[in-house]
């Protein structure tokens, strides 16, 4: 069997069959589920791994299910395709590494971070959590998208209210809810409202066959309303502060990931289906203004909040913004080569680097949070004090995650803050200098929270204090030398594995061609 | 409040003796029904889902006919098990296409069970084609009035299982 | 216009629902409006595939005419799968938020900006 063939569905289906086998096998032992789950994981990084090496030489893979041979997407009786198709291209592919990634260290993280009696269920909803989150990469037909969407923000709502014996948890996740149900609902009207024109599902046969009626532009405007309130952009931000800030701290790691798979559907809306719109300037220049609300607005909530967690939670809005400024200012150029070829592709592979980016160092971020709160038991700013003395590990952790967010080299988010200074100022200067007034104050902000927490006289209430145990720093480890590791090589990565994402969003032709 | 909420669980022993009767004797025309809807799928419209919930109505049926305090929390684990066990099996059996696809219909048109072929065309439905398609149904029925079972209990006893 | 009737009534339907969710103050309300909008979007994903000489898409004794659609139709079902499970899933978090609570208002806590 070729594995590399079959690489794409199995992504999918491994983690699927490890959620629905998990509840099985906790009746066996607890030895065996850790085992079981672990490997499954491994599992699916490593198919990931070989497919990212495989799209990387030699393009775009597409699979349908059902049919005789993988690459058989239109049969030969009719001249559309007819099965469900998987189109893995280099986003994709990225977007699928990051993900499972962050989900791999974060459940070796939570092996001693969730108490033992309600294990076997949040294993079973992070490894639904990551089947979803796979599917919804690598599809390459709307409706199951849809599906993967919903399947994502449901097990990701369960794995919110995850601690449901505290009220505010509770309301957290009933905002959560509520929200990504009407995005999903309008998501499921734009769906309806394309396929009633065109008899079309699949994105490659639509991108081929679309003419810019006022159905589809009301589409578009739906499907990115919709992606927009599921990835926390500002005018409907609301939930993502409750969100990250009471779900367990290994779920809000794997929070950002989810919602950087519904920009991801955004982006490959935008990009594959509608490039070829005459008036893409607009639809442009409205992500870019929702890329700078959220980034301001994110960083000046975040200076106010007290709570270690939500505060992080408001810094996700802003770094957010970046990405969406970043991949704007890619998309407004998209029509001009001259421009494209200057900075355009800058300003997408900086919004696409700060993806992975962001997801590790706010991962580390969040990791820390968690193992602050595991010992101290508080998630107030202003109750704790003086914690550098006894937990010497996750003060250097934090400490470099601060940094990366910050922006200062040696540490990834110089890397691609500096690509996306760059390029914007040469699309609109105004834009690049509110970037970097948003970047100071986070600077900022996380030196307030390094002060109140770390430095100062020890408290006398937290004598009892020990450090974490010894896989949750393992964990954030990976992701402290992740984070050192792109800052300083950032070449390797750049030109091997996002420059090939970019160019597969920018390249509509090439995806059409891949896969019909 | 507490308390009074204890005493009127204690006296809820359901209905009136004839609607216990009547729930024992409605419940095999039900799961007939139910098994005909999950297993026709291929022919008429149905399948698993809808047959799953037809057959699902039977544990709401008995609660309400018995209360709650008869239908005990045992059951809740055999409901968990049978539900995980009919989805591993979906996933198990959309594996086996492995060899040309994933969810390929492997067993259409060979002499296996279910796999008979017939000829093009309109025709009566005949029961024994489909391939894997019957297979899932029936998995997909077993795992939908497992899991519908299983939350209509839950919200009726109010037990410490919070969403899902 | 008789044709387009399905449509409008799939438009007065979404603006009650979104009126609900946005209007109203109990939670159980705001889940109904929910219900009210998922249900629109499934009436509209049928009446899409409606043909006006089409018969029932069974393909068993099947009499020889157009027929209706059928994609749409997975589509739907689908669909109201995956609203049962959101709508379960909101009914318990609502049971929880009252044991906690009390009371199913949303403006006692900072819910629902």
């Amino acid at each position: 069997m070729n594995l590399i063939l079959h690489a794409p569905i199995l992504a999918i289906a491994i983690p699927l069959l490890g959620a629905l086998a998990t509840p099985l096998l906790s009746k066996l032992g607890k030895t065996i589920r850790n085992l079981w789950i672990i490997l499954s994981l491994l599992f699916t990084e490593f198919l990931v791994l070989i497919l990212t090496y495989d799209v990387i030489s030699n393009g775009i893979r597409a699979y349908t299910l059902g049919a005789k041979f993988p690459t058989d997407t239109i049969p030969t009786a009719n001249f559309i395709p007819v099965r469900i198709i998987l189109g893995v291209d280099a986003f994709s592919v990225f977007m699928a590494l990051t993900s499972v990634t962050i989900v791999l260290i974060a459940s070796i993280y939570s092996l001693k971070f969730i108490k033992e009696r309600t294990k076997s269920k949040y294993y079973t909803l992070l490894l639904l959590l990551t089947a979803a989150m796979v599917g919804l990469v690598f599809t390459g037909d709307l409706f199951s998208m849809f599906v993967f969407l919903e399947l994502l923000s449901i097990s990701s709502g369960v794995l919110v209210a995850f601690y449901f014996h505290k009220g505010e948890v509770v309301e957290a996740a009933f905002k959560y809810i509520v929200i990504s149900a009407i995005g999903g609902l309008m998501v499921l009207l734009a769906i309806g409202l394309l396929y009633g024109h065109y008899d079309l599902l699949n994105i490659a046969a639509l991108a081929n066959t679309l003419t810019f009626s006022f159905s589809d532009k009301v589409a578009l405007v739906l499907l990115i309303s919709a992606f927009a309130m599921k990835c926390g952009a500002v005018p409907l931000h609301m939930w993502v502060p409750d969100a990250y800030g009471e779900a367990p701290a290994s779920i809000s790691a794997v929070l950002v990931v989810a919602s950087q798979a519904s920009l991801y559907a955004l982006f490959r809306i935008s990009f594959t289906l509608f490039s070829a719109l005459p008036t893409i300037e607009i639809v442009a220049w409205s992500i870019i203004i929702l890329g700078v609300l959220s980034m301001f607005i994110g960083v000046v909530m975040a200076i106010l909040q007290s709570d270690i967690k939500r505060l992080m939670a408001y810094h996700a809005i802003s770094q957010t913004g970046y990405m969406l400024l970043g991949i704007g200012v890619g998309l407004a150029v998209i029509g001009n080569t001259n421009a494209l070829n200057s900075f355009g592709v800058t300003a997408m592979e900086g919004g696409i680097f700060h993806i992975i980016n962001h997801a590790i160092y706010k991962g580390l971020l969040f990791l820390t949070a968690g193992a602050i709160i595991y010992r101290v038991g508080t998630k107030d700013l202003n109750k704790m004090s003086g914690l550098a003395h006894k937990m010497p590990f996750t003060t250097i952790f934090f400490l470099i995650g601060a940094l990366a967010i910050a922006g200062l080299p040696p540490f990834n988010g110089f890397v691609s803050k500096l690509m996306i200074y760059e390029s914007v100022f040469r699309f609109n200067p105004l834009l690049s200098i509110i970037a970097m007034l948003v970047s100071i104050l986070t600077l900022a902000s996380f030196v307030k929270v390094f002060y109140s927490a770390f430095m100062g006289p020890k408290s006398k209430e937290y004598n009892k204090i020990r450090e974490v145990p010894k896989t949750m720093i393992i964990a954030m480890l990976v992701l402290a030398l992740l984070t050192l590791l792109l800052g300083l090589f950032p070449n390797i990565v750049v030109d091997n594995i996002i420059n090939p994402a970019a160019h597969a969003l920018i390249d509509q032709l090439k995806y059409v061609g891949g896969i019909l | 409040m507490i308390k009074k909420k204890m005493e009127e669980e204690n006296r809820d022993k359901g209905m009136s003796k004839v609607v216990k009767t009547i729930s024992f004797i409605i419940a095999i025309p039900i799961i007939i029904f139910g098994l005909y809807v999950i297993l026709h799928g291929h022919l008429t419209p149905g399948g698993g889902f809808p047959g799953g919930a037809i057959i699902a109505t039977l544990l709401a049926l008995f609660l309400v006919a018995f209360g709650s305090y008869t239908v005990k929390s045992s059951h809740k684990e055999l409901l968990s098990s049978l539900e995980s066990l009919a989805l591993v099996s979906f996933i198990l059996l959309a594996f086996f296409g492995l060899g040309s696809t994933f969810f390929h219909n492997f067993l259409a048109n060979t002499a296996n069970i279910f796999g008979k072929s017939i000829s093009y065309g309109v025709n009566n439905g005949y029961l024994p084609t489909g391939g894997t398609i019957p297979l899932m149904n029936i998995a997909v029925g077993f795992e939908v009035f497992a899991a519908l079972s299983l939350v209509v209990l839950i919200m009726y006893t109010g037990q410490s299982g919070g969403g899902k | 216009m008789i044709n387009y009737f399905p449509f409008l009534a799939v438009l007065i339907l979404i603006i009650m629902g979104l009126s609900a969710i946005i209007f109203k103050k109990n939670l159980i309300k705001i889940i109904i409006g929910i219900s009210i909008i998922g249900s629109s979007v499934n009436l509209f994903l049928i009446s899409l595939g409606y043909r006006s000489t089409g018969v029932a898409p069974i393909f068993t004794n099947a009499p020889k005419l157009e027929m209706v659609l059928p994609t749409p139709q997975a589509l739907t079902l689908t669909n109201i799968v995956i609203d049962l499970a959101l709508i379960a899933f909101m009914l318990s978090l609502v049971a929880l938020v009252y044991k906690h609570y009390k009371s199913l208002d949303i403006r006692d806590r900072r819910l629902k900006g």
